[in-house]
């Protein structure tokens, strides 16, 4: 019988194999601001768990070789993802001289391709076992108890970026509050606007290529120039409007970054909508006016559920968008994880950025997952459509 | 009553229902036929509404169905829209109890009839009632469409091709029922369809429409033995207008007093029926017996040949 490789498997061997022999696993700094010395795997740990982890590797790379069941690849390429998130913080105390409380140890490149290479399989895997909404949503959890359990345990804490959470701890969650209220609530007013709006340029043609190219052209706006562009207006409101100012309303602050997000959020909410709506059968709404709906009725009973996996799709796009714009926010003292990312490049101390910039990677990650298995939840019920 | 009067439909500059005017009579069965294209569903949108008028007005029941909203109009008139229309992100129960939803029907209420309408329809409640429409043959699907037009009962009921995708033996079920549900709930109903068999069969009264204009409004009989012209004439089919003729009569109507040997005709029985039956069993004549198997007399070969002459 002829051996059978797995294609994607091959790719994913490669990866792995130039981030295992290829590439350094940490990097030890003297300080946390100079450059650091590279050490491989073996390096980093005792001799003989070295070792270890290496065999760990080639029996996960073994598995995504060849044509295993999709299962067997997903649990190794679980297994070795912890084995990996573990492994790094043992290395970083057996690197760190004792008593020395200067030297850092992050990761370095070896580490980060691995974790895509292993990641990458895992996502491949979850692809192919076509789980249910519900399946990935808990694929999801699980994954994010597995990252507290470890975080908490403090395995990681002798890591730099954890030197660098420890010294703010109560910051960093003060902006990760500010962060998540900036993403998620420019998206829930985006979608409080654009929903009506899309509704009301879909039965108002007229009003729709308008609204939708100014909503383009607003996209189109780098974030500084809005940014820019909001100070004067915000500044005046706040002179000018009693009660404004007491409201956070500012030129700079939460107050224009909110805004802009809010209006970088309409486009996808406002043209979803409206494809979404275009896309519900004819045969069905002329069937909804014949069975006595109102518009009204017409709307909420067969126009949006069947139009809700395209809305869906875009709220998921605004809130995968805004979870990463929201770090620019940190610019003009919006606050978020930006504060991390420009501090740290203010001072070239990259765990500092990272400390940013890991985090808002997560939150937009799993925020995707979410969305998508509502979607699929969503489009399992109304996927008749097509065949309507 | 459904009064049509000086009915036009214009789209831009195109005419596509040309001053139709015609009484449709209450609790009978109205069944538009004509070519693609011809007017057919535009004609009876303009009765719940669906496409308003360009000119000319529409009365029911001697009210101007303008006379009210739209919406409260179409809740009192059965719609099965040509196709099927159904809702494809709620289940066949939840399709059918549409109307009675709208109405604000109780759930025991509802459901019975729901329960009561998949019967009528050959669909096994416990199969059907939570599938989605997508997990039905065009078949069903059409007949959930029917369904859903019938659940609040209403006075007047659309149907726009409505056995289109059935099989022989499930229309000629569905027609029958319909029939049956007419006679029980004295339903006014406008019928469209390509099939002059299933016009024959149910019809009272025959519109034909072509171009946007009705050629011709009057019982099927009258079709067969005063065309108003070749279009209709052709539409009928030459070689089918004896048979056309016998299939609007009954049995009862062409029996006559006397015996006959063999198996009992029944008097529902249509005259084309009969005389098929006649011919294949090779007897001259039958007995006629009622429903209850009362005997009514015979029908005679020779009473059918006459009744399928124009010169009758
Ligand atoms: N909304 C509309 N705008 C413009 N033209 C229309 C519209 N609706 C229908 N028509 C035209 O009106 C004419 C009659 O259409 P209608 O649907 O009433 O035909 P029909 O007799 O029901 O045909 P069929 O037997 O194919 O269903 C057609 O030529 C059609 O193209
Ligand atoms: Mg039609």
């Amino acid at each position: 019988m002829r051996i059978r490789f797995d294609k994607l498997g091959v790719a994913i061997t490669l990866i792995a194999a130039y981030g295992t022999l290829g590439s350094g696993f940490a990097v030890l700094k003297p300080n946390r601001i100079v450059q650091g010395q590279v050490k491989s795997i073996l390096e980093c740990f005792p001799a003989w768990a070295g070792a270890a982890l290496i065999v760990l590797m080639l029996l996960t790379v073994f598995v995504a070789l060849f044509r295993t069941p999709p299962w067997l690849k997903l649990g190794a390429a679980a297994s070795a993802l912890a084995t990996l998130a573990v492994a790094i913080g043992l290395a970083a105390d057996f690197l760190t001289p004792a008593g020395n409380s200067y030297a850092r140890v992050s990761p370095a490149s070896g580490f980060w391709i691995l974790l895509f290479a292993f990641a990458l399989l895992a996502a491949d895997a979850i692809t192919r076992l076509k789980p249910a909404p519900w399946m990935r949503v808990l694929f999801l959890f699980i994954a994010a108890a597995g990252i507290a359990l470890i975080f908490l345990s403090g395995i990681w804490s002798g890591l730099s970026i954890m030197k660098e959470y420890a010294g703010r701890a109560d910051v960093f969650w003060a902006e990760a509050g500010k962060h998540v209220m900036l993403a998620l609530g420019s998206l829930v007013a985006a979608t409080v606007v654009g929903l009506p709006l899309g509704v009301l340029c879909h039965r108002v043609a007229p009003l729709r290529a308008s609204v939708l190219n100014i909503l383009n052209l607003i996209q189109t706006i780098p974030s500084i120039a809005l940014f820019g562009i909001l100070i004067a207006p915000l500044a005046w409101i706040a002179a000018t409007v009693p009660g404004a100012a007491a409201i956070g309303i500012r030129g700079i602050g939460v107050a224009p970054a909110f805004v802009a997000l809010f209006l970088y959020s309409l486009l996808p909410i406002v043209a979803n909508t409206v494809v979404g709506l275009a896309g519900v059968p004819r045969e069905a709404n002329e069937a909804a006016r014949g069975t006595g709906m109102t518009d009204m009725q017409r709307l909420f009973q067969i126009e949006f559920p069947l139009a809700l996996p395209v809305i869906l799709t875009g709220i998921r796009i605004v809130l995968v968008q805004n979870i990463g714009l929201a770090t620019i926010a940190a610019l003009i003292g919006g606050g978020g994880f930006g504060v991390f990312v420009f501090q740290g490049i203010g001072q070239t101390a990259m765990d500092l950025v990272l400390l940013g910039a890991v985090p808002t990677v997560a939150l937009a990650f799993a925020a995707a997952v979410l969305l998508d298995a509502l979607i699929q939840a969503n489009s399992r019920i109304s996927n008749g459509a097509g065949s309507a | 009553m459904i009064e049509i009067e000086g009915i036009t439909k214009r789209y831009d500059d195109t005419t596509v229902v040309d001053g139709v005017s015609m009484v449709i009579e209450p609790r009978t069965v109205t069944v538009v036929v004509g070519t693609s294209g011809s007017g057919k569903t535009t004609l009876m949108r303009m009765i719940n509404r669906l496409v308003e008028p360009t000119f000319g007005t529409i009365r029911i029941d001697g009210e101007d169905n303008r006379s009210m909203p739209a919406h409260e109009l179409r809740r009192r008139i059965g719609y099965a829209i040509q196709g099927h229309g159904l809702f494809p992100h709620r289940t066949v129960a939840q399709n059918i109890a549409t109307v009675p939803g709208l109405l604000g029907w109780g759930k025991s209420r509802t459901a019975a009839k729901v329960e009561e309408l998949l019967a009528l329809f050959q669909l096994d409640p416990a199969t059907f009632a939570d599938r989605y429409p997508h997990e039905l043959s065009g078949g069903q699907q059409q007949r959930v469409g029917v369904a859903r037009a019938l659940a609040a009962e209403p006075n007047i009921l659309l149907m726009d091709e409505p056995f289109g995708a059935l099989d022989p033996i499930i229309r000629a079920k569905a027609q029958d029922d319909l029939l049956a549900i007419q006679k029980h709930f004295n339903t006014t109903i406008v019928l469209v369809t390509h099939d002059m068999n299933e016009a024959f069969h149910l019809a009272n009264k025959i519109a034909v429409m072509d171009k946007g204009s009705v050629l011709q409004y009057g019982p099927p009989a009258e079709l067969v033995r005063a065309p108003a012209n070749t279009f209709v004439e052709t539409l009928i089919g030459e070689t089918e207008r004896p048979f056309r003729l016998l299939s609007t009569g009954t049995a009862c109507a062409a029996a006559e007093p006397g015996e006959a040997e063999g198996e009992p005709i029944r008097e529902d029985l249509s005259q084309q029926e009969v005389l098929a039956e006649l011919l294949w069993s090779g007897r001259r004549a039958a007995p006629v017996v009622s429903a209850g198997g009362a005997p009514m007399g015979r029908v005679t070969l020779e009473a059918l040949v006459k009744r399928a002459s124009r010169l009758q």
